[in-house]
């Protein structure tokens, strides 16, 4: 085989050091097997936001021509093996580096296999992950999503993990052999070794037929030339907003139809709409002007421009009246204010115990508390 | 003098980086005095890797982070002058900012190496590679060289320095490499011992030059017309001395460390029996290599002309390289607005070179990926086409094509 390519997806800044140490460890390796190779992060998505869907590579070749030929496209068009490396980028990813929703498995040639890690079953992701036209498969590294925080490194193996399961699902790109001895090289651990072999074995794949997966066409956007470009670099701001869906009652900002950036979230606010007191400082502090006020003096997170920081959260005075909750709950961007208007019982009855759930779980970007580490650690091994 | 306290390179060894962290190593290799630094995209990844050799204990040196790109380079200038070995570098705008400490740096005749990370310039602001930024210099008195691979880059730092500081040259030397084709993505790179090193590059020696008590001299008092042409006459002298001082170093410099193209100059790809021959600079050398392959392939008589020094511009090597070709093709990654036939830096002087030739070959203009753009495999086979057309006709309807830009 000539050439093989790995992107790895993932979310800016929080796992930034952990995609480098796959794409850079799959260069290790496929050099101990005689190969060579080159490890890149997309330039356009750097300098880097928190959170948003950033991409590296690794090109492994035969022969340094081999590898020329291959990057004569700087940027794959297409590769062997997609990672992602928070399951809430299946809906779709968005980054600054270009323009509309890309499906997650956009690059993922026939035949290819996309690499999730995630606590969701196949069919919980297929709800998210975009229908393609040709097969492909889809593999689950059974684990939950790993962020510690602006810049830090966790060192949960998820890494190591990965590089495994990457040597079942594409022999070709490199041996498993090389991968454990390069592991042990480069990080002189033997539990990241084992690590390794153990995602190896237990990893498996099932395919994905063309047509299944999430019907929706993803939002795009057509670049114009220099000829109806403005001159002078100008930009047509968006209208001012309006009432809360075209009435004249409540507030509703203008919003870009092109560019969304709600891929950047892996939590969403769900809002108790019977606890809020109306303090206005959600809408206040969200630094993406997400909320909407209602007719009624509410404010309705608009989920097609919440980026998921959190800061509602941190900033509402009333227990549980907004809380975060992990994107793997939802598949749409519905407001939560029209169902709970339209039913109160039932919105209730689904949003109280999400909550609960929420608590118990605590998915957020970092550990909650000292001692988060090797508890999350313990539960990965088991 | 810095020392180097670990025992970092003491063998040959391999290496998965980037051209900027090659540069850093080298920087390391050539026991780099004093570098200052101030933050500017994609320069700034040479001065985050010579940060952390720094903090690893890999490797001593002064280093200031000055607070503009201005004082960043007027402190090498004055480190050169006092005899450390300097590194410094920047990008686009931030380059731009520093011009006055640049030229100076040139008239002082200070050897400084610097890294042009080589970037938009402002406005719009832009992350992606033109070669704008670094070309501004080319007037000025620097060497000016364009690197193609990481590999290459760590080479060309330790060679720069040493025709840098030869004594028949003392000019500085700017290194320009593409930004994220060259900065941010890695490569194996093979990084030469410490040793071999020494072997190759001596101290920087400014002689009777040195600013120095022990040596008293006055530098750079301001002059009038009676003594400035002189003076530029003596730069001009020592620009046309370096090509020789930049064979003999790159002809050692193969021999200690077994690699290099056989000219420092000029790479040529396919050109031997090319009629057509593409000629361009940097990174764009990995899809036109591909291209010229598949055209090969096909029975095209095509090949590939990297231009690596800008200045000294290789005049002779051009017209020998291309003096058989029918027609050229000529990339520029920037822009030179209102220039004869509204072209590029490089096609001007590309086109002069080969003016006083008795056969000239047919040459065309072509304006490509610019702000980082990529230049793809068909854009050259597109750009060969039309340089074919040209001199199937004889004639050129066009002299300056953009290419894949939207209408």
């Amino acid at each position: 085989m000539a050439t093989r390519a790995v992107e790895v997806v993932y979310r800016g800044i929080f796992q930034r050091t952990l995609a480098r140490n796959i794409v850079r460890n799959i260069v290790f390796a496929a050099r101990k097997d005689g190969k060579i190779g080159t490890a890149f992060g997309r330039y356009s998505d750097s300098p880097e936001r928190n959170g948003i869907p950033a991409k590296q590579f690794a090109i492994v070749s035969d022969t340094a021509l081999e590898l020329e030929e291959s990057l004569a496209v700087y940027e794959a068009t297409a590769v062997d093996v997609t990672i992602n490396l928070d399951d809430a980028m299946c809906k779709g990813i968005e980054s600054w580096a270009w323009y509309g929703l890309q499906p997650i498995n956009e690059l993922t040639k026939p035949g290819g296999t996309l690499i999730v890690t995630s606590r969701q079953d196949a069919p919980s992701l297929l709800e998210d992950i975009h229908q393609k036209d040709s097969s492909y498969d889809l593999a689950i590294i059974p684990s939950t999503v790993s962020f510690s925080g602006l810049w830090v490194y966790k060192d949960d193996h998820t890494d190591m993990r990965v590089l495994g399961a990457i040597c079942k699902v594409c022999p070709d790109l490199v041996s498993l052999k090389a991968m454990l001895v390069s592991i042990q090289e480069q990080t002189g651990n033997e539990a990241k070794v084992s690590s390794a072999q153990r995602a190896f074995d237990r990893t498996t794949s099932r395919p994905v037929e063309p047509g299944e997966g999430n019907t929706e066409t993803p939002f795009s956007f057509d670049m114009p030339g220099w000829k109806t470009m403005e001159e002078g670099l100008v930009i047509r701001a968006l209208p001012q907003g309006g009432g809360f869906r075209g009435g004249d009652e409540g507030y509703q900002p203008g919003r870009s139809e092109v560019f969304k950036k709600w891929s950047t979230r892996s939590m969403r606010p769900v809002i108790n709409f019977d606890t809020c007191i109306k303090c206005t400082l959600c809408w206040l502090q969200c630094p993406d002007t997400c909320f909407d006020i209602t007719p009624d003096g509410l404010y309705d997170a608009n989920m097609e421009s919440c980026c998921g920081c959190g800061v509602c959260e941190a900033v509402c005075p009333v227990p549980d009246c907004v809380t975060m909750v992990g994107e793997a709950e939802f598949n749409d961007n519905n407001s939560q204010w029209d169902a709970w208007t339209a039913d109160k019982d039932s919105y209730n009855k689904w949003m109280i115990p999400l909550v609960e759930k929420q608590k118990s779980e605590v998915r957020t970007h970092g550990f909650h508390h000292v001692g988060g580490y090797d508890e999350e650690i313990n539960a990965e091994e088991d | 003098m810095a020392t180097v306290q670990t025992k970092l390179y003491e063998k040959e060894s391999e290496e998965l980086i980037s051209g900027s962290e090659a540069i850093g190593i080298a920087c390391a290799l050539a026991d780099v005095d004093v570098i200052t630094a101030y933050p500017i995209r994609p320069y700034d990844t040479v001065m985050q890797y010579v940060s952390r050799l720094k903090a690893d204990g890999a490797f001593d040196f002064d280093y200031i982070i000055a607070e503009s790109e201005h004082s960043q380079f007027e402190i090498v200038k004055h480190a050169s002058a006092v005899g450390a070995r300097t590194f410094t570098g920047s990008s686009g705008v931030g380059w731009f900012y520093a011009f006055e400490a640049i030229t100076v740096t040139a008239g002082l005749r200070m050897p400084v190496v610097a890294m042009v990370g080589n970037r938009a310039l402002d406005d719009p602001g832009a992350f992606g590679v033109e070669h704008n930024d670094a070309l501004a210099v080319r007037d000025l008195g620097w060497h000016l060289y364009w690197v193609a691979t990481a590999q290459e880059a760590l080479d060309m730092a330790l060679i720069a320095y040493k025709v840098a500081e030869d004594p028949r040259v003392l000019l500085p030397f700017a290194l320009s490499c593409d930004g994220s084709f060259l900065t941010h993505s890695q490569a194996i790179v093979q990084v030469p011992s410490r040793d071999q090193v020494e072997k190759f590059l001596p101290p920087y020696k400014r002689g009777k030059l040195q600013l120095h008590p022990d040596n008293p001299i006055t530098v750079a008092p301001q002059v009038n017309e009676d003594w400035l042409m002189e003076i530029r006459k003596q730069t001009d002298e020592a620009m046309r001395r370096t090509p020789e001082v930049i064979k003999e170093a790159y002809e050692e410099f193969r021999e200690i460390f077994g690699r290099g193209d056989p000219s420092p100059f000029i790479e040529e790809y396919m050109c031997e029996d090319a009629e057509i021959i593409v000629v361009g600079m940097g990174t764009l050398a990995m899809p036109t290599r591909v291209a010229i392959r598949r055209m090969r392939e096909a029975g095209k008589k095509v090949g590939f002309l990297r231009v690596k020094f800008f200045r000294p511009f290789p005049a002779e090597e051009l017209q020998k390289a291309l003096g058989n070709a029918k027609g050229v093709a000529v990339i520029d990654r920037d822009y030179s607005y209102g220039s004869p036939s509204y072209g590029g830096v490089l096609f001007h002087e590309l086109r002069s070179t080969m003016y006083p030739m008795d056969k000239r070959p047919l040459m065309l203009n072509f304006i490509a990926g610019l702000g980082g753009r990529e230049v793809m495999v068909g854009d050259i086979e597109q750009i060969v086409e039309t340089t074919q057309t040209a001199v199937d006709t004889g004639k050129i309807e066009q002299e300056t094509t953009w290419v894949a830009v939207r209408e």
